[in-house]
């Protein structure tokens, strides 16, 4: 990859975020729902404290990969053909714009994940333990459902058959993020060795990253 | 003009889908040439346009454009010297005309500091920090006639080019495609409007039914 394509993966990232901080999708729409989401749980499992304090890491989890992938998905279609020529026709690499993309949309997430993250804390009484293998957790949660929505994206925009894709590909690769997730935070709670989970996640991060970048000429094309 | 074309296409078809949108198209276009594109609502002029622009690959005969094979990698390397103008604004809204154009020119490698110099010569040196969807249709259409200038392009494609432009930006559109056709490029013009394209087109084609006649 030459010094050309990381200032293409520069340029896509601050194109996408100040196309963020004009619009404010995720700051002004995605995180008041997921905080409203978290909200909801206790009116149905009803507001015995140890309950929410024992469910809460996961239900947090659930939001951030439903919410996190919506995010990513929709960011990775929210340009049109003519904008998404004029990127093309500027010379931009198609692995590069896959890059920024899910860098920008990681960036996102990672704030989301924070300030529910907070909402959850406060509302579940979770315990904040371990925080540098938690920042890690979230790290690589943020950054897998990026890759993974943004690839998801570039599925949907390349085929005729649209949303309805959706759920049938992040399905089955969001499962092990969202265990690694939950298993990081349970083994942290617990005293135990959380490496073989991190390494999970990690690896999940790396191979969508291939794929993504490996694929994003012929999904331009198809 | 000496030297080979800059597009040549021999018997190439197109397919979107299961439709057959263009089949059988031969056409060259020199250095120098600025070619009218004409057809009725339909008739596949947006897809030939990317075609030539790279942007879909042919599924049946042999299409080069700018030296590059319409099927080999090397397209990619070719792409930043065809600029297109559709007729719908490729541009962010969010987004100033100066933003724009510095993304554009960051994809490109092209410094920033033409930005400036571009905007004034389409008549836009006020509008640098206008946001691009506050801004008119004509405004948005020259700044990616200013987006064209600053990255150096051998070959345009134009949708349209003159829609929503008033009576100055047409002058300096045409002046902008005569100039490009001077200096060794070419231009390929898709419109309605016969009249203007015939009084500066070296010649032109018509697509009827996907195919050129």
């Amino acid at each position: 990859m030459t010094t050309g394509f990381w200032h293409q993966v520069a340029a896509v990232i601050e194109r996408d975020l100040l196309r963020e901080r004009r619009r404010g999708d995720v700051l002004w729409i995605t995180i008041p729902f997921g905080a409203i989401a978290l909200l909801l749980i206790p009116l149905a499992v009803g507001t015995d404290a140890a309950l929410l304090r024992q469910i809460g890491p996961g239900m947090y989890w659930v939001i951030v990969m439903l919410f996190g992938v919506l995010v990513a998905v929709g960011k990775a279609s929210s340009e049109t053909l003519p904008q998404q020529d004029a990127s093309s026709l500027a010379g931009l690499d198609p692995a590069a714009g896959f890059v920024g993309r899910s860098v920008s949309s990681g960036v996102l997430l990672l704030i989301f994940e924070l300030v529910v993250g907070l909402v959850a804390v406060g509302l579940y009484n979770i315990s904040v333990i371990g925080i540098p293998w938690l920042v890690l957790t979230l790290v690589l949660a943020a950054a897998g459902l990026a890759l993974l929505g943004t690839l998801t994206g570039a599925i949907v925009n390349s085929t005729s058959a649209g949303t309805t894709l959706v759920p049938l590909l992040v399905a089955p690769l969001s499962v092990p993020l969202l265990l690694g997730a939950t298993q990081a935070y349970d083994g942290l709670r617990f005293g135990h060795s959380i490496l073989s989970w991190v390494l999970v996640m990690a690896t999940v991060v790396l191979i969508v990253a291939m794929i993504g970048v490996l694929t994003a000429r012929p999904l331009q094309e198809t | 003009m000496s030297g080979a074309p800059l597009v040549e296409l021999s018997g190439v078809g197109v397919r979107i889908g299961s439709s057959q949108i263009l089949r059988d198209i031969d056409l060259q276009i020199d250095a120098g040439e600025i070619v009218g594109l004409f057809g009725a609502n339909g008739a596949g002029k947006t897809t030939a346009l990317r075609l030539i622009a790279t942007l879909i690959r042919p599924a049946q005969g042999r299409g080069m454009v700018l030296g590059a094979d319409l099927t080999s990698p090397d397209r990619y390397e070719i792409r930043r010297r065809i600029g297109m103008i559709g007729h719908v604004p490729g541009i962010y809204p969010e987004m100033t005309l100066g933003e724009n154009l510095r993304y554009s020119a960051r994809l490109a490698g092209v410094a920033t500091t033409k930005i400036p110099e571009v905007l004034a010569a389409v008549g836009l040196a006020g509008a640098i920090d206008r946001t691009a969807g506050a801004s008119s249709h004509g405004m948005q259409r020259r700044a990616e006639f200013a987006r064209e200038l600053m990255i150096d392009r051998s070959l345009l494609l134009l949708d349209e080019p003159h829609s929503a432009l008033d009576r100055d930006a047409v002058d300096l559109v045409e002046g902008l495609i005569e100039r490009k056709a001077d200096e060794g490029g070419a231009v390929i013009i898709v419109s309605h409007d016969r009249d203007r394209i015939n009084a500066i087109a070296s010649r032109s084609v018509e697509l009827t039914g996907g195919t050129l006649t």
